[in-house]
């Protein structure tokens, strides 16, 4: 279990490393905190020429808030970003989430733009990020473009990434005041990938959730504040839209089952921490 | 800065535990078998090579990290640390002596990647609750001690030898995590 | 109750008369912990390696069924580093078959020769100057296959349809034996009550996390081989590997090294590997080095036997068992390895468990699968047996309306009755059941437990109790596998009993002590508990023992038995220390006694000082008495021998061959375990929480608390894996699913709670110290415990395990709330279980053209090309058959598939067949779809019908995604075939979910 060859390039710049990527293209893979590529390299199931390693570059290391956005550029490891100022304020949700996503070991060095660019449709990070309708901010060499998270999702591990763009950054929507944000996740032992994963957003006039886990990418639904039965309807509606897979670990139905049942309680709970 | 020829092997300089060692890698090589086969440090295990059983975590820049993980052209320049300098005048500390005491080890193959990641979290967090021990645990495969022995050797040296307040053993030892 | 938390004993200072406190018995922390935390304990991969050491990786099939058509290993063997490429051609010069437990024309090559039989069976060796090197020649070695029918599940083998994997045996049932014990007929005529039940037991395994570790080289000049390996016994296979190496015993020397990352059994399962390594070596002609990595391990190592058991028993009103008729079939997997069919044989003894049943009707089979090939993991064999046995006794008190606990009270073998023999031939050696249980449910707080269920159950919770009482066995009778042939058969190949331990204490010129046994300890602390045995017996600091745990087959006393199984160590291992000490040191006590001038009764061993009873002055240090040996052998009186050094052989009295009437005591001893689980279920996500584990043990005289915790704590995680997490699992097309540590779950810190031990101390009579094992019984007890709480919180019958979530929800979910009308369009297909099928779909486009236009797109080589995802031509192979490259890739994973493409079931322009397979580094993938078309008002209606299966590595590590990434390629199809006739169409299904897909697909290169 080792990598097959490739070359290595130590960027040092965001302009180094797209160089790079226009340079070789699909041939060339980011390496950032390597928590999902590197496992990958290890079994082989991508051989890139090339590596562009872009975690030592301190201008993609940045968390900003502004323009209703917090801002996570592409070094940010899981644990900065979790230990980055007012997170619990700034991004309940992401304060929820982030301990979720994967072990204290590996939020150490995964980085939260990795974690979008892996796509993995079970991941927290991605799901986070379509439920607080996010932004993915996509940079080439010649131009940088800002994608809706929501559309940035294609399939499993398959995104709207150009193979000479990288992920300059992703940007979480701040909360509105009085929102209410709450995240839960059913997986098979702590620190897994989701069986489902459910974040609600609750707003004065919308609930807004989504589902990671069941459909082959994050899904968000929008609602008008409904209660009781209509919720419920409303629930399996999107259950049933998301279909869900069997596999070795559960059901299609369980997973259907989660959404309608763990649905309903993270929109309580948004609902109940609304301010 | 140019690449590195992926046919070619490159010196790689490291920090580790306080020494500087140098040696040889492609780029493709894993930090993990550069440690270990190259530099002859063998205290780093290797369990699944896809980061999921914390046999080979270390500190890369102090922070715990799987070696894995890393390629060992990314180590150059940095400082490794690895199971082999907790103890480096031959006194374990007391974490490692408590492991001692608690039984928190039988084959030892998980015990260098948790000691490397607990000398990173108890920095972090010095009294973690066992709850919130557990969960950076979770990070680690230990298929001998069922973790009861590593969870009383951490609460022990952080102070807090008593955990659930219903739970005894056998003995009438207080014991964290009882059920 | 033991102390547990006396400090640990050391030596007074020598007084009038030196005392030496206990040290059998006491906690005293391990000895070889230093080592290992500070990083300089030795495990096989960090020893030296010889130099010239090649390093091997092993090519694998990715099929669970094929015939091996050829072989192609030119390119490999070209690559740069590459030395040589073995195959099984190279098995067939150098190597023979395995012998085989039954009689059955099987033949298992330690490399395939012809056959594949299971996912991830080794096919090929590369030899390369790096691990790294070795991997990407495998890469380039060009396999074709002709892929088979599987057999993947037990009933698929019991229902004789399939495919046989062994031909010349004709059916996948290789053995059948049934055995009869008492008059069950009558037993049943007797009864009032007849109660059955069927249980179905996973595979997993314990997966140490070390994985295995080979280095071998072979001597030209001698015909030798030596290995190094992490192999952890039973010994009886190294007679296995020197037959399959065509070597006589002596000429395959075998070491282990000082530590061992784990091994629960699993790394007897290294042996077929040290024979692929010696044939590897030879073949190259240079010391050769394997390490398995995780994806192999969890592949293609080893299992517990999945087992299906159907049980049926005579029980009168007050729930006693009068007879039982017990049917178990195991699933061994693709070849029956030695030493299978030992998982299930090894409890024939105690098949009645801790109970007393009069009669037994034994049927036992065995099945071949295309499943990894089976052997010993902790509890062999018993997590099987008491899954059966223990939710009977749960389902006799459901189906009586009686209390389990009193069914179990029942059934208990009394007290007064020890040592007790069982039906088939058990002898229970000691202990009180009964008061064992009603000390755990006394100390355990059960009456606490049950107010918790009452007040959970009327708050509408699912609170349940469970209990499991099971016998553990340990030390195995070597005889107890030839139970499976008949009388007759056994008589011929001759009688097979014993247990043969072995140790060796000496000492040497300075007074040090040296003690080697024949075991290989995997990190149960042999070194500290020997330690504490033998420096009891001569009155030294554990400072003063030297435990050397490294093994030499050329060197060592050993014999077949030797090794680190059936929980041995405690009870055969530390006793035949104990008698190779003591018989040592009443020779020490011979030449002391002529220089103290008192008789050898009188000599005193303590405090370092050998001295006479009565009179602590007349005394010498030991290291002088030691020394005398070495120093002056000429000094010692006619006739009587130095005592330098003593090797005890010991097998346990009551192990002995198997009757006439298929009667055997399949181990020395049986320890009790009384288990007592409660467990709440959530409502919403139907995972199961441990609320409280209460566990009893009764494992004889306990020599170091410590360690028997430890074990108990170890077997405890690991059932907790096994009863809630852990299975290998397999789809029904022959794909391995479990191939990561993301996908195999073994439980992590925040899985596995703390149990409440407690213990009882009944000495084994049998074995020297009074020890028996204690290290599997959780293994064997608590998945039944578990199951059976949950069986009581849901007011269910239970009957197979891992429970998991959707497990559990499947089983208490009400029909589903049906979908909305306002989703018109077909349901998702959802296969009926969970990982036991192909992948399956169907789905519906509409194409902006006519059938007649669709129809000639398909057709047209150089159209059809176009819509395969990652094809750029199609090479005419015959009609409407194609050859091709393609890459395919999901995101960034990619591969390139030689493939085989071909239309068929033509029916112009309403119907085809498109079908295709190829192999690729990453695996193989094959499908066929049914497409018809259908003319429409907005040209046509396509509806196509998929099934399709994919193996090797993609499937194994990326199990998760297949199905989802398997829509996406045929989406891919679709979305070309729609955009080739004329852009953009309406979708049928979901929408607003696929018109945005359509749409942003449409922006891709």
């Amino acid at each position: 279990m080792k990598p097959a060859p490739f070359d290595y390039l130590r960027a040092a710049s965001a302009e180094e490393a797209l160089a790079a990527l226009a340079e070789h293209g699909d041939e060339a893979r980011i390496l950032a905190g390597g928590q999902s590529l590197m496992p990958m390299l290890n079994m082989r199931l991508l051989q890139p020429r090339i590596i562009v390693d872009v975690s030592a570059i301190a201008e993609l290391g940045k968390i900003d808030a502004r323009d209703g956005h917090l801002a996570v550029g592409a070094s940010v490891t899981q644990s900065g970003l979790m230990a980055s100022s007012d997170l619990a304020t700034r991004s309940p949700l992401l304060a929820g989430a982030l301990p979720w996503v994967g072990h204290f070991q590996t939020r150490n060095r995964g980085t939260v733009c990795g974690s979008v660019a892996h796509a993995d449709p079970s991941a927290e990070i991605p799901l986070c990020l379509v439920a607080l309708e996010g932004e993915v901010v996509l940079r080439s060499a010649r131009r940088r473009r800002t994608v809706v998270a929501e559309t940035f999702f294609i399939g499993p591990l398959t995104t709207l990434r150009k193979p000479d763009e990288m992920i300059e950054a992703v940007r979480f929507r701040l909360p509105k005041p009085g929102a209410g944000h709450a995240f839960r996740e059913v997986a098979m032992r702590h620190g897994d990938f989701a069986i489902t994963a459910c974040a609600a957003v609750v707003d004065a006039d919308r609930i807004r959730l989504a589902v990671g886990g069941v459909g082959d990418r994050p899904v968000a639904r929008n609602w008008p504040i409904l209660k009781g039965d209509a919720l419920d309807d409303a629930l399996n509606a999107f259950a049933w839209e998301l279909g869900g897979d069997d596999d070795q670990h559960a059901t299609a139905r369980y997973r259907r089952d989660l959404v309608r049942r763990v649905g309903r309680l993270v929109i309580e709970e948004a609902r109940s921490c609304q301010a | 800065m140019p690449s590195l020829n992926a046919q070619t092997k490159h010196p790689v300089t490291i920090t580790l535990n306080d020494g500087t060692r140098t040696g040889h890698a492609s780029p493709r090589m894993l930090l993990s078998d550069f440690l270990r086969h190259e530099l002859g440090a063998h205290g780093t295990k290797v369990g699944c090579e896809h980061g999921v059983c914390g046999a080979c975590t270390i500190r890369l820049d102090g922070v715990a990290a799987r070696a894995c993980l890393t390629l060992a052209v990314q180590a150059d320049g940095r400082r490794v640390d690895t199971v082999e300098g907790l103890a480096p005048d031959g006194r374990m500390t007391t974490l490692q002596d408590a492991f001692n005491r608690h039984h928190a080890l039988q084959c030892g193959f998980c015990t260098a990647g948790i000691l490397m990641s607990l000398s990173d979290y108890l920095e972090r967090v010095p009294k973690p609750t066992e709850t919130e021990l557990r969960d950076m645990l979770s990070g680690h495969l230990c298929r001998c001690t069922g973790y009861a022995g590593i969870v009383r050797a951490v609460m022990d040296v952080t102070g807090q030898a008593s955990g659930n307040a219903d739970a005894k053993d056998a003995s009438g030892r207080k014991e964290p995590g009882h059920v | 109750m033991t102390a547990l938390t006396k400090a640990p004993s050391e030596l007074a200072p020598a007084a009038a008369a030196p005392v030496s406190a206990a040290l059998i018995g006491q906690p005293i922390p391990r000895l070889e912990d230093a080592a290992i935390l500070t990083g300089q304990a030795r495990y096989t991969d960090d020893l030296p390696i010889k130099p010239g050491t090649l390093h091997a990786a092993i090519l694998r099939s990715p099929h669970a069924h094929a015939e091996i058509l050829g072989i192609d290993v030119q390119a490999a063997r070209a690559m740069k580093g590459v030395a040589a490429v073995v195959t099984g051609e190279d098995a067939k010069r150098f190597a023979a078959p395995f012998l085989v437990g039954v009689r059955a024309p099987m033949e298992h090559w330690c490399l395939a020769v012809d056959r594949v039989r299971y996912p991830g069976e080794p096919v090929a060796v590369v030899l390369a100057d790096d691990r790294y090197l070795a991997e990407d020649a495998l890469d380039r070695i060009e396999v074709r296959y002709r892929p088979l029918p599987v057999v993947m599940s037990i009933d698929q083998a019991l229902s004789g349809d399939g495919e046989p994997l062994h031909p010349a045996v004709g059916s996948n049932i290789v053995n059948t034996r049934p055995f009869g014990y008492g008059d069950v007929n009558a037993a049943f005529e007797a009864a009032e009550h007849r109660i059955s039940t069927t249980v179905q037991y996973p595979r997993n395994s314990c997966t140490p996390m070390e994985c295995f570790v080979v280095m071998a080289d072979y001597d030209q000049a001698d015909g030798a081989y030596e290995v190094l390996s992490n192999f952890s016994g039973p010994f009886a296979i190294h007679p296995v590997m020197a037959k399959a190496l065509k070597v006589p015993g002596s000429k395959l020397r075998l070491k282990l090294p000082p530590n061992s990352g784990g091994s629960f059994g699993n790394k007897q399962a290294v042996f077929p590997y040290i024979v692929i390594m010696g044939v590897c070596a030879r073949v190259a002609g240079r010391p050769v080095k394997w390490v398995e990595d995780r994806l192999e391990h969890l592949m293609a190592a080893t299992s517990a036997t999945a087992r299906r058991t159907d049980l049926e028993a005579a029980v009168s009103g007050d729930g006693r068992i009068l007879g039982l008729r017990m049917e178990q079939t195991d699933d061994v997997g693709a070849y029956l390895r030695a030493p299978e069919p030992a998982s299930l044989y090894r409890n024939h003894g105690n098949l009645t468990g801790a109970y007393r049943i009069p009669a037994l009707d034994v049927v036992n089979r065995l099945a071949v699968t295309n499943k990894t090939p089976t052997g010993l993991n902790r509890g062999f064999g018993g997590g099987q047996l008491y899954f059966a046995i223990e939710r009977l006794m749960h389902r006799i008190a459901v189906t009586l309306g009686l209390d389990p606990l009193d069914v179990i009270r029942r059934n208990l073998v009394p007290a007064a009755e020890m040592p007790y023999t069982t039906a088939s031939g058990g002898i229970l050696d000691s202990g009180d059941f009964l008061a064992a249980v009603e000390a755990a449910t006394t100390d355990g707080g059960l009456d606490e437990l049950k107010a918790r269920r009452d007040k959970a159950r009327a708050e509408g919770r699912l609170y349940g109790i469970g209990y499991a009482a099971i016998v553990e066995p340990s030390i195995s009778n070597m005889g107890y596998i030839t139970t499976v042939l008949t009388a007759d058969e056994r008589r011929k190949a001759g009688p097979k009993n014993g247990a043969q331990a072995s140790a060796t204490v000496s000492v040497d010129p300075t007074g040090g002590v040296t003690v080697t046994v024949a075991s290989a300890p995997q990190g149960q602390g042999h070194r500290t508990v020997l330690s504490q045995v033998v420096a009891e017996v001569f009155g030294l600091r554990l400072g003063d023992i030297a435990v050397n745990t490294e093994f030499d087959t050329a060197k060592d006393a050993w014999s077949i038995a030797a090794g680190n199984y059936s929980s041995r160590f405690a009870g055969a291992v530390a006793g035949t220390a104990h008698i190779a000490a003591t018989r040592l040191r009443d020779k020490l006590a011979k030449l002391a006694a002529s220089q103290l001038n008192v008789t050898p009764e009188d000599i005193r061993f303590a405090g370092g000082r050998v001295f006479a009873a009565g009179n602590p002055d007349n005394s010498l240090s030991f290291s002088r008495v030691a020394a005398a040996g070495h120093w002056s052998p000429g000094t010692l009186a006619d006739g009587t021998e130095a005592a330098l050094r003593e090797t005890a052989f010991w097998t346990p009295p009551p192990l002995k061959a198997p009757t006439e009437a298929d009667i055997i005591n399949s181990s020395a001893c049986y320890g009790f375990v009384f288990d007592i689980c409660a467990v709440e279920i959530d409502p919403v996500t139907a995972q199961v929480r441990i609320d409280k584990y209460v566990t009893m043990h009764d494992a004889g005289r306990i020599l170091n608390p410590l360690m028997v915790e430890g074990q108990i704590l170890g077997a405890f995680a690991h059932a907790v894996g096994t009863a809630l997490y852990e299975e290998y699992a397999y789809g029904s097309d022959g794909r391995f699913l479990s191939g990561t540590f993301a996908d195999y779950l073994v439980p992590t810190a925040c899985e596995v709670p703390v149990p409440v031990m407690l213990h009882r101390e009944s000495p084994s009579p049998f074995t020297p110290l009074g020890a028996k094992g204690v290290g599997e019984g959780n293994s064997m007890s608590t998945p039944v415990c578990i199951a059976n709480a949950v069986a009581d919180a849901l007011g269910m019958d239970i009957s197979t395990l891992p429970l998991t979530p959707a497990r559990i929800a499947a089983l208490i979910e009400k029909p589903e709330v049906a979908r909305p009308a306002s989703l018109d369009a077909a349901p998702p297909k959802a296969p009926a279980i969970a990982g036991g099928r192909g992948l399956q779909g169907e789905g519906t486009r509409t194409v902006p053209a006519s059938p007649e236009q669709v129809w000639a797109i398909l057709l047209d080589p150089k159209e059809l090309a176009a819509l395969l995802p990652g094809c750029d031509a199609l090479d005419l192979a015959g009609p409407n058959a194609y050859r091709a490259e393609v890459v395919v890739g999901i995101g960034p994973v990619r591969a390139r598939y030689l493939a085989e493409v071909e239309l068929t079931d033509l029916d112009p322009p309403r119907a085809l067949t498109l079908s295709g397979r190829g192999s690729s580094a990453l695996g193989f993938g094959e499908g066929s779809g049914h497409v018809t078309l259908e003319a429409t008002a907005d040209g046509t209606r396509v509806v196509y019908r998929y099934d399709a299966a994919v193996g090797g590595k993609v499937a194994a590590v990326g199990g998760r995604m297949l199905d989802s990434a398997t829509r996406m390629l045929i989406g891919q199809f679709f979305d070309r075939l729609i955009a080739r006739a004329g852009g953009p169409a309406a979708v049928e299904t979901s929408p607003s979910l696929l018109t945005r897909l359509l749409r942003l697909l449409g922006l891709r290169p």
